[in-house]
């Protein structure tokens, strides 16, 4: 076995080791803090699988998305959120536990057998490496253009909904209980903090 | 330091090569002179990243002093040139705390993941043709990517702090990491455009040619202002620097922070500030490139550019010149600091997002127009 070929089983045990159980302390744990960064480190650890596939592109991607934007945003929320306090119990925790174990555990029994049964091509088509910024993005403006520009009006309309969502100012009633919004409470944008002088 | 991934691109030395030829000739087999090789490159660029931020502190203090007319350090050293080094010490010698109720797991690991992405992104920098550790084809994209695992670090470390400072501090530095990151790819984004790739040593070969003539700094210099805006941005420099605010808030999420665990934040943030400073002249100001082509010094002085000798001291030139353009940049920061007021949250937010964003898709736009227009002196 050459140097490289050691490096990338080491490489790959240490990270498909991180990853699964990483996945495990997210779901596991009961610290919702410590499961919002142990998904950090299972997209990256899956990031570091990419690259071991040569996809070194996806994998910059993976961490640009998955653990810059999505992650540090889970993280914002449960920090503004987060007050330390402990949940009630549930009643029939212990049912609960034990149902959604069994069905985890069916699923990955179903996987494994997929898994095992595919005849897998091996090995498969030669990676593109370096070419693959140039490939992903001919696919974008090609073939995958209708999924690519119905993906930016979905996000544009998650967005424009966020924003009215924040504003109450352009409703007259509060969307969730159709009480009055009361105009008082709103923040104007304009109003200088410090030089207000029009009251007493 | 240097790659052979693209051989035959360009001229230059070809160091790793003769290292391994050097250990083979020692009586080491191809695979042990190989492992050999691996680390020196990543050694050297890690003691550089640590030189230069002591040259950054003491660059720091005296320019300091310099703006509000006193000394400075003068007694550890000629100059006060080994105050850095007491100052390190210092660090290092302090007791390290943690807090009672704080987390300490996460509490220690908060420092570390601020500090890895830094030195990491120092891959992808180029010294000269083939001084860099890796010419990775995803270069400059690969150094956004990391940067963007900062801000995990900073909420990890102001959540773990258990204290109403820190956590404000880290989600600050959170909310303006990511606002400025997005002008900043967009600036970026145009310059890879007009390089066709990706490759940091692409985009500085794309600037050669006419030597100062043919820098980006011309073709984007709405690119450039945008790009050092938000470099200081990501970097917390004043005018930016809100999350560790000191009247405001106390150290931001440093504050409860001691010893080498606070080192490693300070660290972080000056190898932030030197590698900002050089990625803006690989990107902007032609990398290692001299103000005239080498090429024609060595044609008007009767040397062929391939020769042993010139190629050594081509290579030299290369590495002053880069680190020169950096640290001129690196000073502009710091007067920048001791110069400007810092900008409130809000005025913060809307800089970057209603006057920087927009700026930046319009640079993107006429970029991708004279592109077209002009492919002869916009990459076509």
């Amino acid at each position: 076995m050459t140097i490289a070929i050691t490096t990338q089983l080491i490489c790959f045990v240490a990270l498909a080791a991180a990853l699964v159980l990483g996945a495990l302390g997210v779901v596991l744990l009961p610290n919702i803090v410590y499961s919002a960064f142990l998904l950090g480190g299972v997209f990256l650890s899956v990031a570091g699988l990419y690259l071991l596939l040569n996809a070194s592109f996806v994998a910059a991607a993976q961490v640009l998305v998955y653990v810059g934007a999505v992650n540090v945003l889970i993280l914002f929320a449960i920090m503004l959120v987060n007050k330390r306090e402990d949940l009630s119990a549930i009643p029939g925790l212990g049912v609960r536990r034990l149902l959604s174990g069994l069905v985890c555990g069916g699923l990955f029994a179903l996987l494994l057998r997929v898994a095992f049964t595919t005849p897998w091509a091996l090995p498969g088509p030669l990676p593109v490496g370096e070419e693959a910024t140039i490939r992903i993005g001919e696919h974008l403006f090609s073939d995958y253009l209708l999924p690519f520009e119905l993906a930016s009006v979905l996000l544009l309309m998650a967005m424009i909904g966020a924003i009215v969502l924040a504003r109450r100012d352009v409703l007259s009633c509060d969307i969730g209980t159709g009480e009055a919004v009361d105009q008082g409470l709103i923040e104007k944008a304009r109003t200088p903090l410090l030089l207000d002088r029009s009251t007493p | 330091m240097l790659s052979t991934t693209a051989p035959g691109a360009g001229s230059g030395l070809d160091l790793q090569a003769s290292v391994e030829t050097t250990l083979q000739g020692m009586g080491l087999s191809a695979g042990a002179a190989h492992l050999v090789w691996l680390p020196l490159p990543m050694v050297l660029v890690l003691v550089a990243a640590v030189v230069g931020v002591l040259v950054n502190v003491w660059l720091e203090r005296k320019i300091s002093a310099a703006v509000q007319q006193r000394i400075g350090p003068e007694y550890a050293g000629a100059l006060g040139i080994l105050q850095p080094i007491a100052d390190g010490l210092k660090l290092v010698f302090k007791e390290d705390i943690i807090p009672a109720r704080a987390d300490g797991l996460l509490f220690t690991l908060g420092p570390v993941l601020v500090l890895i992405p830094v030195i990491l992104s120092w891959l992808v920098v180029p010294f000269g043709q083939h001084l860099l550790i890796s010419n990775v084809g995803v270069g400059i994209f690969l150094w956004i990517s990391l940067s963007s695992i900062q801000p995990i670090g900073l909420l990890m470390s102001g959540y773990a702090s258990n204290n109403k400072y820190s956590l404000l501090g880290g989600l600050r530095a959170a909310a303006q990491s990511i606002s400025y990151e997005i002008p900043l790819a967009l600036a970026v984004l145009a310059v890879v455009m007009m390089s066709n790739s990706l490759s940091t040593v692409d985009i500085v070969d794309q600037q050669t040619g006419a030597g100062i003539l043919s820098w980006n700094i011309w073709r984007q210099p709405v690119g450039f202002v945008i790009f050092w805006i938000c470099a200081l941005a990501e970097c917390e420099r004043l005018p930016f620097d809100l999350p560790e605010a000191e009247e405001e808030l106390v150290a931001g999420y440093q504050t409860e922070y001691s010893g080498m665990k606070f080192a490693l934040f300070y660290l972080g943030s000056y190898i932030n500030l030197v590698l900002s400073a050089l990625l803006v002249s690989v990107l902007y100001l032609g990398g290692w490139g001299f103000p005239l082509p080498v090429e024609w010094l060595a044609g008007w002085l009767g040397q062929p550019i391939d020769a042993p000798l010139v190629q050594v001291i081509t290579a030299s030139v290369g590495i002053v010149m880069t680190v020169l353009k950096a640290y001129l940049l690196v000073f502009l920061a710091i007067l920048l600091r001791w110069t400007t007021p810092r900008v409130r949250i809000d005025q913060l937010l809307d800089l970057g997002w209603k006057f920087l964003l927009p700026i930046a898709l319009v640079n993107l736009l006429v970029t991708a127009g004279l592109k077209l227009a002009f492919p002869a002196f916009f990459g076509g």
